[in-house]
């Protein structure tokens, strides 16, 4: 989906009064019309010759690695991956604030990679290695990118803190010789409404400086 | 925003995959990156009643060259796409489309297969695939089918392919001596997506004039499209920044341009104007220093 916020750009006709919303429902509408056709066709095909397992809607079992810890969840397959951890593990550093992939809150780092959890759902992240803000201390001691936030005065109200240092933890495992463009790409899929803009960066860069050292 | 309930299916082939497919008929939908489609789903937008993931059928993230022609799987990730070392050498122009996609976390997750079978008329891929003259590959339980860019695009958020059919690979053509190409993109300053975005390339002949220009535009039009007045306008002309700029202004001919809260009809056609000429100026540029 796109991001921020719902756009007109789908609008059809001239007038301007075709919501981009309006659109994907007529159009979904119009989707399972044509569908009926091909239904028809597909009653002719194969059989069933899958050897895939089908799962759910019930809940299905699910095993999860958050943090180096192994967890065994029962979930349906529609549960994302921020809110199995948020509501299943009590994991609740990861926040939910658009969920739909455009703030960046939820912020997660998978497979080395920094990904929107709301986006993902918790089944398509079976065996996979899961890192939350609360995998990040080590034997008590904030990590670097951590403290370069406190240091820095990197948060206001602090409800996007969370996703931010995971984005910058991940950018920072990748590359340490950062220019302050890079840090804002970087940093560029999350957003912090108190504007701490400021901070963040001085402290993605310090940190950068600190673990190179 | 929770999504509608649905069954969920994992195969590890396309053959897998497409013989699910072709048995849930309307019911199934393809999930890869899930970037546009999970929010959707949470929106109530669609409501899929069988969710087919393919994101673990290994087969589909290759990038690899045959005999001049790049395939690129369906799975590639954005970030895949930005960060390859052949596609750099060899095809810059989507190393160029990538890095202008979305923000981190997208590029990490979201595919170029299902940002392409997404059609949304203001994606980045449209405008790189139509100008390179790609072609898409699509699997079913029917067969494999080879559909040329300009084909597959036919209105908002709507594509070519058939309901049973899997997008398992992209095909575009290296970049030819004396060749350049260039993507430039006004990006919506929230969402990130192409309020105009142009792809270009240009080869130049042996005495530096304009052999074949190619110009694909996205976020101006319901579809992405390519700008064929634009690119008989410069054939056999020099790339001088006159012919380029008299060139570009067909950039919106005969086009039905959107409007929207951001951009004017009449701005976005200035726009693609404009873009149009910088990205021919870049590609040019770039084909006469290669």
């Amino acid at each position: 989906m796109r991001g921020k916020k719902p756009k007109d750009a789908a609008q059809k006709g001239g007038n301007g009064a075709v919501t981009r919303r309006d659109f994907l429902r007529g159009a979904s509408l119009a989707v399972s019309t044509g569908l009926l056709a091909a239904d028809g066709a597909a009653v002719a095909s194969p059989p069933e010759s899958s050897a895939a397992a089908v799962v759910g809607p019930g809940k299905v079992p699910v095993t999860l690695r958050v943090n180096g810890q192994v967890h065994r969840l029962e979930l349906e397959p529609r549960v994302t991956l921020l809110d199995a951890l948020r509501n299943d593990l009590d994991t609740t550093g990861s926040k939910r604030v658009c969920d739909r992939g455009t703030c960046g809150a939820c912020t997660m780092i998978v497979d080395g990679k920094a990904v929107y959890s709301c986006s993902l759902l918790a089944i398509e992240a079976e065996g996979r290695n899961i890192t939350t803000i609360e995998g990040l201390m080590k034997d008590g001691r904030l990590s670097p990118v951590m403290q370069a936030f406190i240091d820095n005065d990197a948060q206001q109200c602090g409800f996007c803190t969370p996703g931010f240092v995971m984005a910058a933890t991940a950018l920072l495992a990748e590359r340490r010789h950062l220019t302050p463009e890079e840090v804002n790409r970087g940093l560029g899929g999350n957003i912090c409404r108190c504007g701490t803009y400021h901070g963040l960066r001085l402290a993605a860069l310090e940190a950068a400086k600190r673990m190179k050292a | 925003m929770i999504p509608q309930s649905f069954e969920y299916h994992a195969p590890r082939t396309v053959a897998e995959a497409s013989s699910l497919l072709a048995r849930l008929g309307s019911d199934g939908k393809i999930l890869a990156g899930g970037h546009s489609l999970v929010p959707m789903m949470k929106l109530r937008l669609a409501a899929p009643k069988h969710i087919v993931d393919i994101g673990r059928i290994a087969e589909l993230a290759h990038i690899r060259e045959e005999d001049g022609t790049i395939q690129i799987g369906a799975l590639a990730t954005h970030f895949n796409i930005e960060s390859s070392p052949l596609l750099k050498d060899r095809c810059p122009l989507l190393v160029e489309t990538a890095r202008e996609i979305g923000d981190v976390q997208v590029r990490n997750r979201g595919t170029i297969g299902g940002s392409l079978a997404h059609a949304d008329p203001a994606a980045d891929w449209p405008a790189a695939i139509l100008a390179l003259g790609g072609e898409i590959l699509a699997v079913s339980a029917r067969g494999e089918r080879r559909i040329p860019a300009r084909d597959f695009f036919l209105d908002v958020m709507t594509s070519a392919l058939e309901f049973d059919e899997i997008l398992t690979a992209i095909r575009v053509p290296a970049l030819p001596a004396r060749g350049g190409d260039a993507y430039l993109k006004l990006h919506h300053p929230a969402s990130g997506f192409a309020v105009v975005g142009v792809a270009a390339r240009v080869l130049l002949n042996a005495q530096g004039a304009v052999q074949e220009a190619a110009v694909g535009i996205t976020g101006v039009a319901p579809k992405a499209y390519r700008a064929t007045g634009v690119e008989a306008a410069l054939r056999g002309k020099s790339p001088s920044a006159r012919h380029i700029e008299a060139a570009a202004s067909h950039a919106a001919d005969g086009i039905e341009v959107n409007s929207d809260l951001y951009a004017s009809a009449d701005y976005r056609r200035h726009l693609a104007a404009i873009y149009t000429r910088r990205a021919l100026e870049r590609a040019a540029e770039r084909a006469a220093a290669s």
